[in-house]
């Protein structure tokens, strides 16, 4: 139960407002989820360069030398950069995985929040403002990104159980509603061999997503997919490296609306959310029809 | 389609007489308390709001015949329980525009997101763009008017009052409807269940017309709509239509 | 001397028992499946299980009637201007006119004034019996918005808004033709003689961020004057009490499945949702977890019967009660007096619950104007009053007895469970123990 927001910019120009964008359209949707945000922002994907984001609740002693550590381990350079209890690790595309073991042995309290070559996900417990002023989103630069303000049903309310979720490579997703059968899919993704962090339903429809992926799907065709297999209310808001997709379930009461314009497309769970947006009074503005996958792609 | 062209609209009001808030200096709730209360309404019989930014259950409650235009696009629940006002939304409203309406009239300059109209009771709502799914849903003796598309489960257990869409219909439309009458001019993607297209009957033409008079609506004629209503095949149960709850 | 093979002796299924039986022939003969009103009937760990300790030498009572015990409520402390000010702990539950006569909802209103607490609407708006003869009465915000309007919201009390029930959470209304008269018809915009249907979900919201909005509409509409309850059935109460709190309720209402008078199939009401006993600690513990226990009220209904369960629910952190059946038995509801009309209509008196057909004996689950004369609002409004005093004298005894000068200081602490069932569901040691089972080892 939450507030979501999207944005997927075509004007190039536009791109180091990203994070200005996104984090003011995030604080307006406070009132859906003043438990905890979270925020994906995709930069520009550089050749051969991989990122990790992490987060720990020590951050000072677990940040401390931990580029020089990964380094000596993946026999590589990292470069890391440290907001709060996040930090973003870069390293050769080839690495990633190495390192993600690398820092799993080295900071077993720290946690991977998503990695691939160009996603960076930040989000913690508190209301959107100080989360989004606590990693200064606003200064972010990048291409899309996506943002969810979160009201906890059943789940915690922990860092983890916060969104956006990362399943998979430079995929991210946030959701909003009430999944009812997402026990039965956890389960069968786990003998499948994903892992999951928390309880939390989102968790389970990310991970359905990255399964698909993975499998050979498209985002698209798994995301139709999703309409077969997720039983319950969701409006979802994806990421990937180039794309940026949105499905509601087949009953469509959770709200959504979308906006475009020759500079961007834009998602808020509101309209307030898009209100600020250059150039609103003149976008196409609508809401997403049930079952019905809409994408875009750079 | 300026408003004066409005019945409802009490002739002579001007915009330049419009007692002006502006929504980025004053609360909600002082707005709200200020349209509750009869020394102001009394006062100023013409409102304007700016800056409204999407805001939630703005103007809701309204009880006397005033006018209020609102500048700009609003959130939830605008002109909820509105009774005898004429509010008009200059932009997009969020879901429940005027729900529960008791009378007066709701006009909606732009689209309308879910629930529109919901369980309205009287007056006349009239959106010029679009109304998104479930517009009219368990409306009540409300009439509607829709100049583009509404979308899915539209007037969902209808029980009274006309829905008029001039565009097209999406899946479901009337489902599980009473006694309310839906006339589409457009295509209907699909009927919901005991929802049936019926003859529209002269006395239908005559309720259209004026329903599109009232709307300001001249370049359209009532014959070009369908009438849509309830076979009533579910008023009394019975366990061969049991696919249909 | 000839040898008898020893006969067995006939044999029925446990599993298939006479009652099943009986269901699975009427279902083949009526293709219906089979509505009733009362709430559950099956027997479920309860009240009943529980015992207060009482005090002796480590805890010292008070004298009886001589020093004080207070029952006073106030509901609605939170965001409202004029929260709800009660003398009892006991409220009346919402239940329809339509469902009910209207000479039944005036002696619920006159009931419960003079015992100094409220009543409440249901699904089909309110009437001018009941407004007029309610000192405090609640208006309901249900799903099918039968009889809602601006007028009504703002003479109301309190608002509650109902997201579910305990005879059946997740479930929509049906009121069969034959209780649609004329005047339930004109409340309801329906067609006489109809079943109405009523819809399971909010018309225009759904989830607990929509529903904080709803709740900020009504308040803006009500110019933030009064106390907004959110109803639950017994469903996941830790849950739907932390969302109805982070939604901005005043007020918690949680209905354990031996509630409802609603009309709806047996097996929705015997099969969906939990007792009334297992709800109110993870309920209380929400409110605890949220820093929000007695600053939101929670009131918790579904199977009061005495003061006994008052003292219970209260002791396990609810503020106050509601009741629904116990309010109708004691207008006159299932009297044996009636038994032969009982009997003509297949029942007995006590079983009777086919309250949504309207042909209630009582006169008071019908719009029958012959039958509705048989309730004198007047004398079972007095009948209610006097079951609710002598309710609130029960519980005070024993509170008193626990060394409570208010009810409200009654503690889980102060009870015992009879059986392991209740011991889990209330969080309290098995008597004779300090084992809470699920808690701490025995």
């Amino acid at each position: 139960m939450c507030g979501i927001v999207g944005l997927f910019l075509k004007d190039k120009s536009l791109e180091p407002q990203l994070g200005s964008m996104l984090s003011e359209m995030l604080v307006c949707l406070t009132d859906r989820g003043p438990d905890s945000a979270g925020i994906a922002i995709y930069g520009s994907p550089e050749k051969n360069r991989g990122k990790i984001t992490i987060q720990s609740p020590s951050p000072e002693r677990d940040f401390a030398n931990l580029d020089q550590e990964v380094a000596g381990k993946i026999g590589a350079p990292v470069a890391m950069t440290v907001k709060s209890t996040h930090a973003v690790l870069e390293i050769p595309a080839d690495k990633v995985d190495t390192s993600r073991a690398a820092i799993a042995e080295l900071r077993p309290d720290a946690r991977v929040m998503g990695a691939g070559e160009s996603i960076e996900i930040y989000k913690e417990v508190g209301l959107p403002g100080e989360v989004a002023k606590r990693f200064d989103l606003s200064k972010m630069a990048g291409s899309h990104g996506i943002g969810h303000t979160r009201m906890a049903t059943e789940s915690a309310v922990t860092t983890m159980g916060a969104h956006p979720f990362s399943t998979g490579p430079d995929q991210c997703l946030v959701h909003n509603g009430s999944l009812s059968n997402h026990n039965n899919i956890r389960r069968e993704l786990k003998r499948e061999g994903m892992t999951f962090e928390t309880e939390n339903d989102t968790e389970v429809a990310a991970a359905y997503l990255s399964h698909k992926i993975a499998g050979g799907m498209g985002l698209g065709e798994a995301l139709e997919s999703s309409l077969n297999d997720l039983d319950g209310f969701f409006t979802f808001v994806v990421g990937t490296k180039n794309g940026f997709g949105v499905v509601r379930d087949p009953i469509a009461c959770k709200p959504a609306v979308m906006a475009e314009t020759d500079r961007y497309v834009a998602f808020g769970s509101e309209y307030r959310a898009l209100a600020n947006l250059p150039g609103i009074e003149q976008a196409r503005v609508w809401e997403p029809e049930p079952s019905t996958v809409y994408f875009w792609e750079h | 389609m300026p408003t004066s062209n409005l019945a409802t609209v009490p002739v002579g009001v001007q915009a330049d007489e419009a007692r002006i808030v502006d929504l980025a200096e004053v609360t909600l709730r002082d707005l709200n308390r200020a349209l509750h209360d009869p020394r102001e309404v009394a006062r100023d019989s013409a409102w304007e709001v700016l800056n409204p930014k999407g805001c939630h259950a703005l103007a809701v409650g309204v009880d006397a015949p005033i006018t209020v235009d609102v500048r700009g696009s609003v959130g939830y629940y605008c002109a909820g329980m509105n009774q005898s006002g004429t509010i008009t939304v200059h932009g997009s409203a969020g879901p429940g525009v005027a729900e529960n309406m008791m009378s007066g009239t709701v006009i909606v300059k732009g689209d309308a997101s879910q629930y529109a109209g919901a369980t309205g009771r009287g007056g006349l709502l009239v959106i010029e763009g679009n109304a998104s799914s479930r517009c009219g849903i368990s409306m009540k003796g409300i009439d509607i008017v829709v100049r583009g598309n509404v979308g899915h489960m539209s007037a969902f257990m209808a029980q009274s009052g006309n829905l008029v869409i001039l565009g097209d219909a999406g899946d479901a439309l009337g489902d599980s409807i009473y006694e309310a009458r839906l006339f589409v001019r457009g295509q209907v993607k699909s009927l919901g269940a005991d929802c049936i297209e019926k003859e529209m009957r002269p006395e239908h033409i005559g309720t259209v017309q004026d329903l599109l008079d009232r709307a300001g609506i001249a370049d359209v004629k009532p014959e070009e709509f369908k009438r849509y209503g309830s076979a009533r095949t579910l008023y009394n149960f019975n366990i061969d239509n049991a696919d249909a709850y | 001397m000839t040898y008898h093979n020893p006969p067995t002796t006939p044999r029925t299924s446990a599993t298939f028992d006479e009652y099943s039986m009986s269901e699975i022939r009427r279902a083949a003969a009526t293709g219906i499946y089979d509505i009733r009103g009362s709430g559950a009937k099956r027997k479920v760990p309860h009240f009943d299980d529980l015992l207060f300790l009482g005090a002796s030498i480590s805890r010292y009572a008070l004298e009886g009637y001589r020093e004080r015990c207070d029952t006073s409520v106030v509901l609605g402390t939170r965001f409202a201007k004029k929260p709800i000010e009660l003398k009892i702990p006991i409220t009346i539950a919402g239940m329809s006119f339509g469902s009910l006569s209207g000479p039944a909802k005036e002696a619920l209103g006159r009931g419960a004034t003079l015992s100094g607490t409220s009543t409440t609407t249901g699904d089909g708006g309110m009437t001018e019996e009941e407004r007029g003869h309610s000192e405090k009465l609640v208006y309901q915000v249900l799903p099918s918005r039968y009889g809602m309007n601006p007028r009504d919201l703002r003479r109301a009390d309190a608002i509650e808004v109902v997201v579910g029930q305990g005879a059946k959470p997740g479930g929509g209304g049906m009121l069969l033709g034959q209780k649609i008269s004329d005047r339930v018809a004109e409340m309801r915009t329906l067609p006489k003689g109809i079943d109405q249907r009523s819809a399971c979900r909010h018309p225009d919201w759904t989830g607990p961020d929509d529903l904080e909005i709803k709740i900020l509409e009504i308040r803006e509409i009500t110019d933030w004057e009064k106390p907004i309850y959110v109803k639950v059935g017994g469903a996941r109460p830790y849950y739907d009490t932390a969302l109805a709190v982070k939604a901005g309720a005043d007020v918690v209402v949680l209905d354990g499945m031996q509630g409802g008078t609603a009309a709806t199939q047996e097996v929705f009401i015997e099969h969906v949702g939990q007792p009334t006993l297992a709800c109110i600690r993870p309920a209380v513990k929400a409110l605890q977890d949220l820093g929000m226990h007695r600053k939101v009220q929670l009131i918790v209904s579904g199977g009061i019967r005495n003061g006994a369960d008052v003292a219970k629910a209260l002791a396990l952190g609810a503020d106050a009660v509601s009741i629904g059946t116990a309010a109708l038995i004691a207008l006159g509801d299932n009297d044996p007096r009636w038994e032969s009309e009982y009997q003509m209509l297949g029942t007995k008196a006590g079983a009777y619950d086919d309250w949504h057909e309207g042909k209630d004996p009582a006169g008071i689950t019908t719009q029958d104007p012959e039958l509705m004369k048989r309730v004198d609002p007047v004398a079972a409004g007095r009948r209610l009053a006097n079951y609710l005093k002598v309710m609130t004298l029960e519980a005070q005894t024993i509170a008193r007895a626990c060394g409570k000068n208010h009810v409200h200081n009654l503690e889980p602490e102060d009870l015992c469970a009879l059986t392991i069932e209740a011991a889990a569901m209330a969080g309290v040691p098995l008597a004779g123990t300090d084992w809470v089972p699920g808690k701490s080892a025995f």
